[in-house]
């Protein structure tokens, strides 16, 4: 399941998607972020799911974009589109490099 | 001085329901879900997975009685069946903490979209709930299982608040707003849809150039259809598509996001407002069968 977290406002779009398929409860988002934007939780989509997966927190979900700035300086200022340039930048960040399963991804 | 005349125009309808087909008595399980949200509350009873009974009423500001409110009106002419009969029951919406007759909360994105596959059948994979005060995008699969959602609870626009801010704005009843917006010759611009406030701000101004009501009314429609397009888009439209949420009822922004998706909506069975309360009688009614194993 795609868990899109975040809002679309006047400047662009500021998503962060997590498939919750591919999330095993690592935790290792949770550890990378240094902006503390993700937590462990229940499975919002599949209450009969038991292990805890991945999520942005409640409090985040309305600001990402000043909160993940720190991470993406130049990034915000680039125009909406994704360029090959910027995918590269996106998959180095830490939250969406520590995930080994590949289960985080930015939309901008 | 004649005392001024307040008429509430954003007020709709509360409404209860049982089914004259089904004998409680005769029920395996009999399960409820109550859906608190932020503007209306609902309440639904089903006996072994069949709609029985519900009610939908205004939450107010007290939500742990909005709750308790609507339960008991569900209960209300229901051949003496009360709160003890009931298995289990689950609650779901903003106010899902705030539900004291719950063993179990659960999220309403869940909840939606296992109820729109029990309302308008398995095909549906596009969900659209345009509730009082968010607005959800979920894809989901023939079992009623989440695939993909986005919600939007950051601002009022597209949202059923933001409706009410117009219906009280143009004193129009909020039942008639969605057919006076169609009564137009020409689709208007829309107007700002980022924020409630600024679309009001830009509404006022319309007005004072000498818009007519219904006109300002197809701006504001077809500024809502933009906005919640724009999240479905997102998800990704794939065919069935169904509406759910207190703005389904509303024909001015139904037809415009119909115009804009160049798809139909499946027509309704049931309230559309119930979709979450349906949603968390079907958890119920599966979390009970778990434990009773």
């Amino acid at each position: 399941m795609l868990a899109n977290y975040g809002y679309k406002d006047g400047s662009g779009d500021y998503f962060i998607t997590i498939d919750t398929d591919k999330c095993n409860g690592c935790e290792k988002c949770v550890e990378a972020c240094p902006q503390t934007v993700y937590e462990m939780g229940e499975d919002d989509s599949d209450p009969l799911r038991e292990d805890p997966v991945a999520r942005v927190t409640g409090e985040q979900r309305k600001k990402l974009k000043y909160t993940c700035a720190p991470c993406k300086p130049y990034l915000n200022s680039l125009s909406g589109e994704k360029t090959e340039e910027t995918m590269k930048e996106i998959e180095k960040l830490p939250c969406v490099s520590a995930c080994e399963l590949k289960a985080i991804t930015h939309s901008w | 001085m004649a005392e001024e005349e307040k008429k509430e125009y954003w007020r709709w309808l509360e409404s209860r329901w049982t089914s004259p087909d089904i004998d409680w008595k005769k029920g395996k399980v009999i399960s409820a879900g109550v859906d608190v949200g932020s503007v209306s509350t609902q309440a639904v009873i089903m006996v072994d997975g069949q709609l029985y009974a519900f009610a939908n009423m205004r939450t107010g500001s007290d939500s742990p009685n909005s709750a308790q409110n609507a339960f008991n009106r569900a209960l209300e002419d229901t051949n003496g069946l009360t709160e003890k009969d009931v298995h289990y029951c689950v609650g779901t919406g903003y106010g899902r903490v705030n539900v004291p007759m719950a063993q179990k909360a659960i999220t309403e994105i869940a909840c939606h979209a296992r109820g729109a596959n029990f309302m308008y059948g398995p095909t549906v994979r596009t969900v659209l709930d345009m509730g009082g005060q968010d607005c959800k995008a979920i894809r989901i699969d023939e079992k009623g299982k989440v695939e993909s959602f986005l919600m939007n609870d950051k601002c009022a626009a597209g949202t059923g608040r933001g409706m009410e801010v117009f219906s009280d704005l143009l004193t129009i009843s909020i039942n008639d707003v969605g057919q006076m917006s169609m009564e137009v010759e020409e689709e208007p611009e829309p107007v700002s849809s980022t924020c409630v406030i600024f679309a009001k701000t830009e509404a006022t101004g319309l007005l004072r150039a000498g818009w007519p009501k219904n006109k300002v009314l197809a701006a504001y429609c077809r500024a809502m259809a933009g906005r919640v397009n724009e999240l479905l888009q997102r998800v990704g439209v794939v065919k069935d598509f169904a509406i759910t949420g207190g703005i389904a009822k509303n024909i001015g922004v139904v037809s415009r996001v119909e115009k804009l998706l160049d798809m139909k909506a499946l027509p309704p069975k049931y309230d559309t407002q119930l979709a979450g309360a349906v949603g968390a009688a079907l958890f119920a009614k599966g979390l009970y069968e778990k434990i009773k194993k």
